[in-house]
């Protein structure tokens, strides 16, 4: 009796649950905004790149004239290299984080608030984070220039007026403006591993760095995977601060593909090149995703 | 060997466990290192804060006291009407505003239609719910200098563009992936019992998902919003792209314009940025560990 009252109620709350009309309901305004925001745009950015078109007139198709002439642009070579240089940056500092990550999941008084610290630079918006830096920046009254003076040093750099130097420095606020974020991720990673695992290595003698280099990092190695993808895709799709904070100059020694893309189309008025450009943008970014997802993949997830 | 033996018991009940068992020479080393650590971590504290005080304390002093004084030291006479300044001349009280309202109305466009879609995903039976996931974890990936070209010339043609509905819609399409992953965690623990005595009952799926899972959810409702508002109050490329009028432009593109009128002015400029980070870093103050909990759970379960 029982049983057969437990399958009837299955039976229908399988029929209720699902109701084809019902689902489309729940769906739809998630799928339409999705797809006429985002899927359906990026699909245009490709054709748009076919044609000559100012935004406004009239549009010609002019076939793959825009992409062969991307092939051969230095300049968007330059910016896209710039790109890739950021991302090997952001990568290298995850390492940083990382430690810093180990560090404060130890035994560390305060690590809480010290994590929510860090943190604080990823909550503001960029243009404030641009603003405060070119501040920082300024040749005869920022912090930096008058620390650098303090000290003896003569003739400080002019930071973003530097094409040498432009671009670090630059990535110097990116990465200030991200630590807090990723540090946080491996910390609540770090935080997940079971203490009896850590545990066990104590009582067989690994000191606390054996301990976090053998057993810790190995065990969040899924974490780290996703980090790696999401500071490569931001990377190479970073605009805010380089487009504040210098527009790409002087000279295109800070131009990122994005910055490059916007000013083709929104300055220049070249929505056909600069869709062109927008096209190439999301082909590597979508590319090197799905290349360091290949690269980094392993059989078998981590248990524990 | 005998007091090697009682420093050890000693250890185990003054620390709990907590440090490896080791010698005492260890021990010392030990909290040597933990030391150095924690200034390690000190340091990096005020790397990341330092800006921000240098900011609040450039924001109270006027160009002769930022160029002469100390860049940390405070003020003599702190010069608040700075903010009044701003606020009331540069155009700062529209610019707050519009934040506040787009801010508020993507938000709730996009909570409600997240919940919805992962209510049908993960509470229904249908055979292509992964696939419409997928579709919308995918979407975290884009670059959205790919879509801008496409998007200006679409609000263009339905003529929504330089209104503050083009900043909603595109806020709560681009806002979907993460706001969809940190409800999914959720959604996913919901019990299955609470559904099935509903449904027993003859209450219908819209009643089952605004009178009993809805409410269910507050507590990663109030997760999502609070990232949600981060995101869309920062937000500057789109309000860059789609908005020309003064009248609805949001503050990051509002300070922007107003800090190249007044680029020589320090104590304005500051004030400006002050006004505009503020709210954030109330929120911050308030809420961390709802934002703490929204940001990891946004990734780490990726």
């Amino acid at each position: 009796m029982l049983y057969d009252f437990k399958k009837k109620g299955e039976h229908e709350m399988d029929k209720v649950m699902s109701d084809k009309k019902v689902i489309l309901l729940y769906v739809l305004p998630a799928l339409i905004l999705i797809m006429t925001i985002v899927y359906v745009p990026i699909i245009l950015t490709g054709y748009y790149g076919l044609l000559k078109w100012d935004g406004i007139g009239e549009k010609t198709f002019i076939g793959l004239d825009n992409y062969s002439k991307l092939l051969t642009d230095s300049m968007f070579w330059k910016s896209t290299y710039h790109s890739f240089l950021l991302a090997a940056f952001s990568v290298i500092s995850l390492g940083a984080y990382l430690l810093v990550s180990v560090i404060l999941s130890g035994k560390i008084k305060g690590s809480n608030l010290f994590r929510k610290i860090y943190l604080v630079p990823m909550l503001l918006s960029s243009v404030a984070i641009a603003q405060l830096w070119m501040k920082v920046y300024h040749p005869t009254n920022g912090v930096m220039n008058r620390f650098l003076l303090s000290i003896g040093v003569e003739n400080p750099p002019l930071w973003l007026a530097d094409t040498s130097i432009v671009l670090y420095a630059i990535f110097l606020p990116i990465i200030w403006q991200y630590a807090g974020f990723y540090i946080l991720i491996y910390y609540a990673a770090l935080k997940n591993i079971p203490e009896s695992l850590v545990e066990a290595a104590r009582i067989d003698g690994a000191s606390p760095w054996q301990i976090a280099y053998k057993i810790k990092v190995p065990l969040i190695a899924g974490v780290i995977k996703v980090t790696i993808v999401l500071a490569v895709v931001g990377s190479l799709k970073y605009f805010d601060l380089i487009y504040i904070m210098t527009d790409g100059g002087p000279n295109g020694a800070s131009e990122v593909m994005a910055s490059y893309m916007y000013k083709q189309a929104f300055r220049m008025n070249d929505f056909g090149y600069g869709s062109a450009v927008g096209f190439f943008l999301l082909l590597i970014a979508l590319t090197v995703t799905w290349l360091i997802r290949k690269l980094t993949a392993t059989k078998e997830e981590v248990q524990y | 060997m005998v007091e090697t033996k009682v420093s050890k018991s000693q250890t185990k009940s003054t620390s709990q466990l907590e440090k490896p068992p080791s010698l005492m020479r260890g021990l010392m080393l030990s909290k040597i290192t933990s030391w150095v650590l924690f200034i390690l971590l000190s340091v990096l504290a005020v790397v990341q804060l330092l800006p921000l005080v240098w900011l609040f304390f450039f924001s109270l002093k006027n160009n002769q006291e930022v160029f002469n004084l100390s860049p940390l030291a405070f003020p003599t006479e702190p010069k608040w009407e700075n903010y009044v300044t701003v606020w009331t001349q540069g155009n700062i009280n529209t610019y707050f505003f519009n934040s506040v309202w787009i801010t508020a109305a993507s938000v709730l466009l996009t909570v409600f239609v997240a919940s919805f879609v992962t209510f049908a995903i993960t509470r229904m039976k249908w055979k292509w719910n992964k696939l419409v996931l997928g579709l919308f974890m995918v979407a975290m990936m884009i670059p959205i200098h790919s879509t801008l070209i496409p998007l200006f010339s679409f609000y263009t043609t339905i003529g929504i563009m330089n209104h503050p509905l083009a900043l909603i819609i595109t806020y709560s399409a681009f806002n979907l992936p993460i706001t969809i992953m940190i409800l999914l965690g959720f959604y996913y623990t919901l019990p299955r019992e609470v559904e099935e005595a509903a449904i027993m009952d003859g209450c219908s799926v819209h009643r089952l998902f605004f009178t009993i899972i809805l409410p269910m959810t507050k507590p990663v409702l109030a997760t999502t919003a609070i990232i949600n508002m981060i995101y869309n109050w920062n937000e500057y490329v789109f309000v860059n792209t789609f908005i020309s009028s003064d009248r609805f432009k949001t503050l990051t593109v509002g300070i922007q314009n107003f800090i190249g009128q007044y680029s020589t002015d320090w104590g304005a400029i500051g004030a400006t940025l002050m006004i505009s980070i503020i709210p954030i870093l109330l929120a911050f103050f308030v809420l961390s560990n709802r934002i703490v909990e929204g940001i990891t759970s946004g990734s780490v379960k990726g």
